[in-house]
């Protein structure tokens, strides 16, 4: 079935130049192998298509079940060249977490989404 | 020595909630108070002002705050770190000494300053010795920006602060320096940490990391269940209770507000993060993959496992240059059709600037209330949306270009689509850009110092 990532995590954006970061927090830790399995870095980049122009890359930082995803060319040039509202890339979280996955009917229910 | 130091954050940045260090002093027990003013863009606002004002280029509110908590302060042996110094350290600290005067602390306290990090006068120096200064996120070389530049600075770590604090200043102003070592060097200079012990350097670099965006760790801009935190209008700034081997609590003075959960602090340990393997800082590299998060109790964290590697041999360069100008024009477009009539006015407004010919490097319409924030992701907006705002920002190297964007809005009033307002503020301001350029040095060709002035 199709989940919405803001049923499964939590997150936080902010900047390094042009590059938007994403911390992606999975909100329990069963939840956590599902994130890694299902928010690759190809479907970041075409979840944010049209607002990321450059490379994603993806850690894992499994201590804290959570992944950092990195958005370059991402902010229209980024700090105070940018003409966007969101220069800092901070709405970038919630962007993310309307991405929808898929995660089986097992999980669902681990999850109790089912 | 002391079995645990309280270390705790005063400001996330320059700008942050007025009184939040004055309940940091007088709300609970408190060894340090650091104050973090610098961000990236901090430096080249500073530099402006300084440019207008020679006697400016510093964090002002800075001198006001150390006349309203410096007596209590000393009273209960607080000392405080803050980077207040901006691009005017000696102006900061002037102006700081004078209020502690004034506060009848004349040969009774002392002030340590850290300077050093300024490298503007040594560029072409560094320059013509093959020091390129490239830009990290695009490879650029310094050089082809070189006539542009307005500041260049080096982020210092914490070993100066730790200097000062050795030689026992009350307080030390710093220009460019870490935000983590603001928190670091108070944990170093107590606990006697040395300088290859990594993974303890790492552990306070993590602590300062936790604390330095101030209520972002203790409840403001959390995700996380942010319907229920309670009381943000009293938000407490979070606290880091270190101990001498590395560990510590994160948690906040009792009875203020927000929260502090392994949750708010996870959100902000994922803050601005690069690679968490390797977090770079002057003292130490930092591994966010080892640290280890506890519950502690009511709005209490704790933090452990934290490993680290040898620093590196460069230093982070924060260099500031003019690059062009640029202007924002917004009004807005009520129901109905309030999203087609704000399509159709910047359609408008982008055929007279094209018949003008002006010059533009960008031209950015956002539509708030449609995609400012989540661009095509948000989808189209309902056709009875109550009104969208039209956002047009135009950016050039020629200022006239610009100047002449900023007359073309108001007119679309009366002589674009119908229900508009929002054009109280009159024409929009053009802005001189003062752009970001990091690079890196090595840290053999820098010299930090150190002075303890006594007030």
């Amino acid at each position: 079935m199709k989940v919405q990532l803001v049923e499964l995590a939590h997150a936080r954006s902010g900047d390094k130049g042009d590059t938007a970061n994403i911390g992606l927090i999975a909100l329990r830790k069963e939840t956590y192998p599902i994130l890694v399995r299902e928010v690759t870095t190809e479907r970041v980049k075409s979840h944010f298509e049209g607002i990321c122009k450059g490379d994603v890359e993806r850690f894992e930082l499994p201590n804290l079940g959570a992944l950092n995803f990195l958005l370059h060319e991402s902010l229209g040039g980024g700090g105070t060249l940018s003409l966007m509202t969101d220069a800092q890339g901070k709405t970038f979280s919630t962007a993310l977490l309307r991405m929808e996955i898929e995660i089986t009917q097992d999980e669902a229910q681990i999850l109790a989404l089912s | 020595m002391k079995e645990r130091i309280r270390v705790a954050a005063g400001q996330g940045f320059w700008g942050d909630l007025p009184d939040a260090p004055v309940n940091q002093v007088e709300g609970g027990p408190i060894d340090y108070l650091m104050l973090d003013y610098l961000a990236e863009v901090t430096m080249s606002i500073m530099q402006k002002q300084k440019a207008r004002d020679p006697s400016a280029g510093y964090a002002k509110d800075f001198v006001p705050l150390v006349r309203r908590i410096l007596p209590t302060c000393v009273e209960r042996n607080i000392r405080i770190t803050a980077n207040a110094g901006g691009v005017n350290v000696a102006g900061c600290a002037d102006a700081v000494r004078e209020v502690a005067r004034d506060l009848g602390f004349s040969g009774k306290m002392r002030i340590g300053i850290v300077t050093g990090d300024d490298i503007m006068s040594r560029l072409d120096e560094f320059l013509t010795h093959g020091i390129e200064l490239r830009n990290m996120d695009t490879g650029a070389p310094l050089a082809t920006v070189r006539d542009r530049i307005q500041s260049a600075n080096v982020y210092l770590g914490a070993w100066p602060m730790v200097e000062a604090l050795n030689q026992n200043a009350q307080i030390v102003i710093t220009g460019r320096a870490t935000d983590t070592g603001l928190t670091l060097a108070p944990l170093i200079h107590e606990f006697g940490w040395s300088a290859t012990d990594w993974n303890k350097l790492a552990a306070g670099t993590i602590a300062g990391h936790i604390i330095e965006c101030g209520a972002q760790a203790s409840g403001g801009n959390c995700q996380y269940d942010w319907q229920n935190i309670p009381d943000l209008a009293n938000v407490g700034f979070p606290i880091a209770e270190a101990a001498p081997d590395g560990t510590f609590v994160i948690t906040k003075h009792e009875g203020a507000g927000g929260r502090v959960n392994i949750q708010s602090v996870k959100e902000q340990l994922v803050y601005e993060m690069g690679d968490p393997h390797q977090y770079i800082t002057p003292d130490c590299v930092a591994d966010f993959t080892t640290i280890q998060l506890e519950d502690a109790g009511e709005n209490r964290v704790r933090v452990f496992g934290v490993k680290g590697q040898p620093a590196t041999d460069s230093f982070k360069v924060s260099i500031s240059y003019s690059a062009g100008f640029k202007a924002v024009g917004t009004l807005v477009y009520a129901w109905p059709e309030a999203y087609a009539k704000a399509q159709a006015a910047d359609k408008i407004l982008r055929a007279r600037l094209d018949s003008l010919g002006l010059r533009f490097d960008q031209v950015l319409t956002e539509f708030v209330g449609a995609n400012a924030t989540h661009g095509p992701l948000a989808g189209p907006p309902s056709a009875d949306a109550p009104e969208i705002q039209l956002r047009v920002g135009v950016r050039s190297s020629d200022k006239f270009s610009v100047e002449r964007f900023t007359k073309e809005i108001a007119p679309l009033i009366l002589t674009g689509p119908p229900a508009v307002t929002g054009f109280a503020g009159g024409r929009p301001k053009v802005e001189e850009i003062v752009a970001y350029w990091p690079a890196l040095i090595p840290k053999e060709l820098i010299t930090p110092k150190v002075e303890v002035l006594q007030v």
